[in-house]
């Protein structure tokens, strides 16, 4: 699967349910290509952005979307790593601020 | 003689590449710490290192001198630097 062929598979999923990729289309095929990646190196698609046990158990809730999507996405408009963003966000109706991990320390 | 610059970083990570990317524009050289490649007890040591550093093991983590800046934030990476803020 390529980078773009996997962001067309979770657009198809996501946007209805409120996540938008970020308008940084690049950015965006990057965090694919990363999202791939992983999946060759773990089995799975682990965040980019958080450092994978090997552990599918321990890692499950950073395999993307990650749990901490809905709260980030709530509070900052954008999630951790800044691939799924809200409408509001991408159309700059709110700021851009970094988003602090919220997941507790291993 | 300039500060020694450590960069605690994921090769998949975003932030990560654009904050190393920033590094590179601004001409100064740094150490790249990627945890991802690291496996056994380099890993488990490069961590505690940088947990010291960033208790919430977030990345990236860069280490400018004794100064600690948690995520890519342009701002504090050229004050850090001592230079002037570019316009972004």
């Amino acid at each position: 699967m390529t980078p773009e062929q996997l962001c067309e598979t979770l657009r198809k999923i996501q946007e209805p349910k409120g996540y938008f990729f970020n308008k940084d289309k690049e950015m965006v095929l990057e965090l694919m290509a990363s999202l791939l990646a992983n999946k060759e190196r773990h089995g799975y698609m682990v965040c980019p952005c958080r450092l994978a046990s090997g552990d599918r158990d321990q890692d499950k809730d950073i395999i993307c979307p990650c749990v901490y999507r809905e709260p980030d996405v709530k509070e900052y408009g954008s999630c951790y790593c800044g691939l799924y963003v809200s409408q509001d966000w991408n159309e700059e109706r709110i700021p851009h601020e970094y988003v602090p991990e919220r997941r507790a320390p291993a | 003689m300039s500060e020694p610059i450590r960069v605690y970083a994921l090769s998949t990570c975003i932030h990560c590449k654009r904050a190393k990317e920033f590094l590179d524009q601004c001409g100064v050289e740094y150490t790249p710490v990627h945890l991802d490649w690291m496996t056994g007890q380099e890993r488990t040591d490069a961590l505690t290192e940088m947990k010291q550093h960033n208790p919430a093991q977030s990345f990236p983590t860069i280490l400018i001198g004794n100064t600690v800046i948690v995520g890519f934030k342009k701002e504090e990476i050229e004050k850090a630097l001592g230079r002037e803020p570019s316009a972004s």
